[in-house]
């Protein structure tokens, strides 16, 4: 069977923008990907240079409880304005992934806003991360401020900048991860 | 004649006497006869002096004798009042002294009932109507009076109560012919004469006739501290004295704690009311019909971000425009079974529809008029167009909404697969009937839609190849299914979908509703 790169713009490209933010606080190649939606609504994945896709080991454990008091989890929201959903802050814990060879990795919420869901289906299916990182193995669903919407990405690095801190890395140094 | 009896004597001189109006004395002594309140104040002031003059002979202003014939047991009633009224007569009555002066504002209707009655502002409220430049036949008239008039009746009420009990005489409250309908009573033929149309209690052309009196505002007040709880701020309200919240406190108040905080009879007014503006207003017309959209950058509605329009023009107004104009109406609203997104198209036989048209100045429309305004907005625009276009009912509207839930749609959809796909794969498709998926609402409106998950059933499904990446797709599905959200998945949202189904990445490039299975409107025969 042969596979086609030859298509009209995916559903993401389409109606999503792609923000990255690299080396998540400090940590080397630890980078997330904020799919922003014309609607404002942001989905946060794994950036496909974030060692826990690079590395190739298998996920043992996703575990969206971040503390003894928090987890998301028991995130609800009712009604159309989200009411009851959590508001994170862009360094927010989100979830964290253990690996088999038993390294953790946090990942965080990179925006401001209210979570609006995070996604059960990686605790069972934790391959699904690794297989489709930016569709069905995504992270959480985060819905910014009406009036912040314009606002929450401005710390964030656009497609093109991210490219360029990922051939950087590349050229300068061998894979550190 | 007036048909007046006599145990109405002694409440009409005690009525004159406290400052009513002829018309207000008439009301309270319960003559249901519209032509007495037509004629001058100053007729209807004399046959009421004439009639109090008569005491003296005992005779009644009656006529006809009825009295008697229906109430055989008032007989003696009847004599203790001739007795009342004579010694009534030995004092002299005030007004017959100057029976043709400018009579002072009424103290219970403060005026309405007066000059109001008069042919001059019925041509003033006429003009206003005229220059509506509605189309009409009928119409009907709606009054408002200042809350402070229920207060004031009450009192008067209160007033001749008093006597009526004296004279063991037995008259509700409920009997006494209310302001607003004796106004009614006395202009709605001169307005009907003057606009050539009749008065019907049910027309859908409303004139709307309001007054206001600044001077006597304060009267309802007191009622605020005696009856607190029936006085609540509403936000819509400008004042917690509604006319319906006063009623409402004077059926609570007793009436020695109403007699103590308000003069009985009222006070007299320095000044009459003051007429508001008089408007029109025609109850909406509703038309329905189905429509194609052949474009993918069409909104059904305007579509506005921050406020901003992101596409010039919408379905709604491309068939709102021609409609406004041919029935004149100041606003419109439109609703459909479902909507379809920008880029989708829908075919067929169209989506039925239908617009609330507010305000039409012009109405009658007939089945031909209806055809050319269907030919006129198709000739507009080449991407859109309209069939079955007809004048419904308000209820027959209800119809189009009616168990939408269970309605069935059917779709036709462009799908793009990541892998290759064989004649085979489709097949597969194919077999699958009365499919349950599980709907997440799609990121793409879950900004302003709540969180949830619906089931939705896609009844069958059938795939026409085009290349090894493409194919068509049939969906004959549950009305309410996201399609795109079936084909790509949604971030998995979706479950099962296309892609799944498939084992590969599915995306949906392009969608057009095929149908719309609901039977209303009926089709209007070429
Ligand atoms: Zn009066």
């Amino acid at each position: 069977m042969e596979e086609t790169d030859e298509k009209a713009p995916s559903v993401i490209d389409r109606y999503y923008t792609r923000w990255y933010k690299t080396d998540m606080k400090g940590k080397s190649c630890e980078d997330h990907c904020v799919l922003q939606h014309s609607n404002r609504i942001c989905v946060i994945t794994l950036a496909e240079t974030h060692p826990v896709l690079r590395k190739g080991s298998k996920i043992k454990s996703i575990n969206y409880r971040i503390s003894d008091g928090c987890s998301r989890l028991n995130n609800k929201v009712s009604g159309k304005s989200k009411r009851g959903g959590q508001f994170l802050t862009e360094f927010a814990p989100l979830c964290r992934i253990t690996c088999t060879d038993n390294v953790e990795y946090t990942i965080f919420s990179c925006i401001r806003g209210r979570l609006l869901e995070v996604n059960e289906d990686i605790i069972m299916s934790p391959d699904l991360l690794l297989e489709k990182p930016s569709t069905e193995g995504y992270i959480a669903v985060i819905l910014p401020k009406l009036e912040e919407s314009k606002r929450v990405t401005n710390s964030l690095l656009t497609r093109e900048q991210y490219e360029e801190v990922v051939s950087k890395r590349t050229t300068q140094q061998p894979q550190p991860c | 004649m007036l048909s007046l009896k006599e145990k109405d004597r002694p409440i009409v001189r005690k009525l004159l006497d406290a400052g009513c109006c002829a018309r207000c004395v008439l009301r309270f002594c319960c003559v249901g006869k519209y032509a007495s309140y037509q004629n001058s104040c100053q007729d209807i002031n004399k046959e009421l002096l004439a009639f109090l003059s008569q005491a003296d002979s005992g005779q009644s202003h009656d006529a006809s004798g009825q009295d008697q014939a229906d109430n055989p047991p008032c007989k003696k009633m009847k004599l203790e009042s001739v007795r009342a009224g004579e010694e009534a007569s030995a004092e002299p009555p005030a007004l017959e002294a100057q029976p043709d002066a400018q009579p002072a504002t009424c103290v219970t209707c403060l005026g309405v009932l007066q000059d109001f009655c008069h042919q001059s502002f019925v041509t003033q409220v006429c003009e206003v109507v005229k220059k509506g430049g509605y189309q009409f036949d009928s119409l009907l008239l709606a009054v408002s009076l200042p809350a402070q008039l229920s207060v004031r009746e009450h009192s008067c009420w209160l007033h001749i109560k008093k006597e009526l009990r004296e004279k063991s005489m037995c008259v509700d409250k409920e009997d006494v012919v209310q302001v607003k309908d004796a106004f009614k009573w006395a202009i709605q033929a001169l307005v009907g004469r003057e606009l050539g149309a009749s008065m019907l209690f049910n027309s859908a052309f409303e004139v709307s006739i309001g007054f206001t009196h600044a001077e006597t505002d304060g009267d309802c007040h007191f009622l605020a501290t005696a009856c607190s709880d029936c006085f609540k701020p509403a936000k819509n309200k400008a004042s917690v004295f509604t006319r319906m919240a006063v009623v409402k406190a004077l059926e609570k108040i007793s009436d020695e704690e109403f007699l103590r905080q308000y003069p009985c009879p009222p006070a007299r007014p320095a000044t009459k009311c003051t007429p508001l503006e008089t408007t029109c207003l025609h109850s909406s017309v509703f038309i329905a019909g189905r429509y194609n959209k052949f474009s993918r950058e069409l909104p059904q509605t305007p579509w506005v971000i921050d406020g901003e329009r992101r596409m010039e023009g919408s379905v709604e107004e491309l068939i709102a425009a021609p409609l406004l104009s041919s029935f004149r109406a100041d606003a419109f609203n439109f609703s459909s079974s479902g909507r379809e997104d920008v880029d989708v198209r829908t075919l067929g036989n169209g989506r039925p529809f239908a617009m609330e048209l507010v305000n039409p100045h012009r109405v009658r429309h007939t089945k031909a008029e209806v055809r050319q305004l269907q030919e006129t907005i198709n000739a507009s625009s080449d991407k859109i167009r309209v069939r079955d276009l007809q004048i419904v009912t308000r209820e027959a509207m209800g119809r189009m909404k009616e168990g939408e839930e269970e309605k069935t749609k059917s779709y036709s959809a462009l799908i793009w697969t990541k892998k290759a796909i064989t004649k085979a794969d489709l097949d597969v498709i194919g077999n699958i009937k009365e499919l349950k998926i599980d709907q997440k609402t799609p990121l793409r409106v879950l900004h302003r839609r709540p969180l949830a998950v619906r089931q939705r059933t896609i009844h069958s499904m059938s795939a026409s190849y085009l290349d090894t990446h493409h194919f068509t797709l049939l969906l004959r599905t549950q009305a309410g299914t996201y399609i795109k959200e079936f084909v790509h998945g949604d971030f998995g949202r979706t479950k099962p979908n296309l892609g799944g189904l498939m084992e590969t990445e599915a995306d949906i490039l392009e969608l057009d509703v095929e149908s719309v299975d609901v039977d209303w409107p009926p089709a209007v025969p070429e």
